[in-house]
């Protein structure tokens, strides 16, 4: 790595003691060696575990759930369905008023997306567990299911979350989170060339090298300790507290160095239904996800597709930009309706462009809940936005990197949702990349700066 | 059939902190008898190191080493609130808490250390190294150690400080969209090289030359650590991830690391990385966050690489040697 202090050096102090030194992380020495504590090494006398029964299809009615012959399997303790669960239907972003509360803990009379959990079983190892739940027979009335985003919000589409009552989140703004700068349509008018494409993405998986888990300790006083790798400690601790109808100082959640997270741990889907366990037996209870469970029932990012038009002139200036962007949130909302209106504020990227029209969509489908990950709202329109540029570029016949300094946004630029441009350094970046990547772009390139002359 | 080779540059930027503000985060600071200095938070360490970039921050900002400055946290029943550790926040956020908490502990012991020297705090300063000093006159000085020992059991002073930071939510105009998302952006541009064999449909990412701009280098290693494992993820996501290769079919999704595809050790990219250090008006030392942006403009660098090569555009992700070989043989047939 290469520190580049020459740019900005005019409005930075550098010369500090500790700031700005590459001092050994002092937790180096307890990762490398093994000695770090994660929350798995939590072992308790006559701790249970939990296994999940799961739906094996995408979208169906519950008619009956029976657990008799789970219940006498040997090991087992205590099964949980549905009515066990205090506040059973609930959503994550309540906490800063972003509802509905549209899922179900343990599955209530139907099932949205196949591997949604239906019943709990706690066993005194995990083998006992796993076996029980094999043993819980429920009966289930199969009805159809939805997809594709298109195919879902298209009228007389099955309805994936009743809780919604259509297939894409309401905002405010109505069905979808819109941004309105200028006039777009008198920016198609003007322009020389007009291109529309359209991107699309799959969901992909967090990969932590730990999966998601927690381990649950009766203190004996009403109180329970929960050792949680979350990535959100209150976050997580007051939507227990929601959940369970359990005020939060009878909750305590203990964290820790967490083996990896990138948005994959800060939904809340162990630590409830653990805790509620270890209530309801006066055990300890370990809930701890199989790598299978982190692959396909852990939340992915969320699939996108994202359709851009650009009016662009000759001379490299695009005029127009109209975005329509959708997140496919699977069943339920979790971090998705965040992402998208996320997408709203970033799009159309670091360029100034003085007409733009944006409609970001988050649609519900029958397919494994989608929510945080590094960059979601941002990464899938990254990789749009940045392929349309190529295009564009192509398209008038300039450089990909001489046709961005050309649209660059600059201090004092005004964004779409009109907040002016502070702090750019998008110019610095692409003259440092054209020194390193011997990409020469033209000397008025290398002689912009992104501070306005009496900005 | 040949082996192609092309490349391709993508720029962007991201926003620190969750979206829209409403995020707060606070922390406590205390000092030991002996003049170590605890941190209190609720914040989660993900393994990118943010313990020690809080000790870092304190230490800076109370003027001692490194190594006197101890972070307890992710425990609800000791640290105050801390919204959590995602939306590139808990630099900026935490940081920000740590440095208003250590300035208020800060000025308790420079005035416990005036009682002691019998000056004027305001004629004081840290040496960096656990020692209070005169201005210009550094041989009257005292040690930290000292100076706690006697705030302890003599001055009954508590050398302790409170922080928090929450940047006010804002709410987007429902017509228009105004809003105000984030106080400050980080930046990239990142320039990619691949092979493409048009026979197979392979790529070989050759190299990733990456410029980051993120306010300030707290720790220049673990910037490091950070925009090359980034990096990498930006590949991965460019040419292998998907956990449903057939979206929206559901069907033949992975299920461990046999079956769901990442790059391993031989199939990385030659990495550069270069960081640029503008400031933020707000940020801890200027800092921005860093952590989810490192991993986004090598997915479209790759992209326009692939099509700089062979000449067709994969507009779905990943970009996989089916799809591009698909793609050949729709261009071969015209």
């Amino acid at each position: 790595m290469e520190l580049r202090k020459d740019y900005f050096a005019d409005v930075r102090k550098d010369g500090l003691h500790e700031i700005g030194q590459p001092r050994p992380r002092l937790d180096s020495p307890g990762h490398v060696t093994g000695k770090t504590a994660y929350f798995a090494d939590r072992n308790f006398p006559g701790m249970l575990h939990l296994k999940m029964v799961r739906s094996p299809h995408h979208h169906a009615r519950i008619r009956s759930i029976d657990t008799s012959e789970a219940e006498k399997h040997p090991g087992v303790v205590r099964v949980l369905t549905a009515r066990d669960v205090p506040h059973n239907v609930y959503t994550i972003l309540i906490l800063i008023q972003i509802g509905p509360e549209d899922e179900t803990v343990l599955a209530d009379g139907k099932v949205r997306w196949k591997g949604e959990a239906v019943v709990a079983v706690l066993a005194e190892t995990e083998r006992a567990a796993q076996e029980a739940a094999a043993k819980v027979k429920v009966d289930y009335e199969v009805l159809p299911a939805v997809f594709d985003m298109e195919e879902a919000v298209k009228p007389g589409a099955p309805l994936v979350n009743e809780y919604h009552g259509q297939n894409y989140y309401l905002y405010d703004s109505g069905e979808c989170r819109k941004v309105r700068f200028g006039d777009v349509e008198a920016g198609f008018a003007q322009a020389d060339h007009i291109l529309e494409q359209s991107y699309q993405s799959s969901p992909i998986e967090h990969a932590p090298t730990e999966t998601t888990g927690c381990v649950v300790a009766p203190e004996g006083n009403d109180r329970f300790t929960c050792y949680t790798n979350t990535q959100a400690m209150f976050f997580t601790l007051d939507n227990t507290s929601i959940i369970l109808q359990m005020p939060g100082s009878k909750l305590h959640f203990v964290g820790g160095t967490v083996g990896g997270g990138f948005g994959g741990k800060v939904d809340v889907i162990v630590e409830p239904i653990a805790i509620l366990g270890a209530k309801l037996t006066g055990r300890p209870v370990s809930f701890v996800y199989s790598r299978e469970e982190e692959m396909q029932i852990s939340s992915p990012r969320a699939a996108e597709k994202v359709v851009i038009k650009d009016g662009v002139m000759r001379d490299g200036r695009i005029v127009a930009r109209k975005v329509t962007g959708y997140t496919d949130a699977g069943a339920y909302s979790r971090h998705s309706p965040y992402g998208a209106q996320k997408g709203a504020a970033h799009y159309p990227g670091p360029y100034t462009i003085p007409n733009v029209w944006i409609d970001t969509y988050c649609v519900y489908t029958n397919r494994t809940p989608s929510s945080a990950m590094r960059g979601f709202g941002v990464t899938i329109g990254d990789f749009a936005l940045e392929v349309q540029m190529d295009k564009l570029a192509r398209l008038i016949g300039m450089d990909p990197l001489e046709f961005r300094f050309v649209n660059a946004y600059r201090d004092g630029d005004m964004k779409a949702h009109r907040q002016p441009t502070e702090g750019a350094a998008l110019i610095e970046c692409m003259q440092e990349a054209s020194r390193a990547a011997n990409w020469p772009v033209a000397e008025k390139y290398m002689a912009m700066s992104s501070y306005r002359k009496g900005a | 059939m040949a082996i192609r080779r092309g490349r391709g540059v993508a720029a962007i930027n991201y926003p620190t902190g969750m979206n829209l503000g409403g995020d707060p985060t606070q922390a406590l600071v205390h000092s030991t008898p002996t003049g170590n200095f605890m941190v209190t938070l609720s914040s989660v360490d993900l393994g990118q190191g943010m313990k020690q970039i809080m000790a870092q921050i304190c230490a800076e900002t109370i003027g001692v080493p490194t190594d006197r400055v101890i972070i307890d946290t992710a425990d609800t029943d000791t640290g105050p609130h801390c919204m959590g550790t995602f939306a590139s926040r808990g630099t900026h956020r935490a940081g920000n808490a740590v440095i208003q908490a250590a300035k208020e502990a800060r000025q308790v012991m420079l005035e416990v250390a005036a009682e002691e020297l019998e000056v004027n705090a305001s004629d004081l300063e840290t040496d960096g190294q656990g020692n209070i000093q005169v201005k210009g006159a550094p041989q009257k000085s005292i040690s930290i150690f000292d100076v706690a020992l006697s705030a302890h059991f003599k001055r009954g002073r508590s050398i302790s400080g409170r922080g928090m930071f929450l940047i006010p939510r804002s709410y987007p105009e429902k017509e228009t969209g105004a809003m105000k998302p984030s106080t400050c952006y980080a930046h990239a541009c990142t320039v990619a090289e691949v092979e493409v064999d048009d026979e197979t449909g392979e790529v070989t990412v050759l190299t990733v030359k990456n410029v980051f701009e993120i306010g300030r280098a707290l720790n220049p290693k673990m910037v490091e650590q950070q925009l090359v494992g980034g990096s990498w993820m930006g590949i991965s996501h460019a040419l292998y991830e998907t956990t449903e290769p057939y979206y929206p079919n559901r069907d033949h999704g992975g299920t461990d690391f046999n079956q769901y595809l990442m790059p391993g050790p031989g199939d990385l990219a030659q990495t550069e990385i270069i960081v640029l250090e503008r400031p933020s008006a707000d940020g801890p030392f200027g800092a921005k966050g860093p952590g989810e942006m490192c991993a986004n403009p090598q997915i479209p660098a790759v992209a326009n690489a692939v099509f700089d090569a062979v000449g067709v555009r994969i507009d779905t992700l990943p970009i996989t040697p089916e799809r591009i070989l698909r793609a050949l043989k729709a261009q071969a047939a015209g």
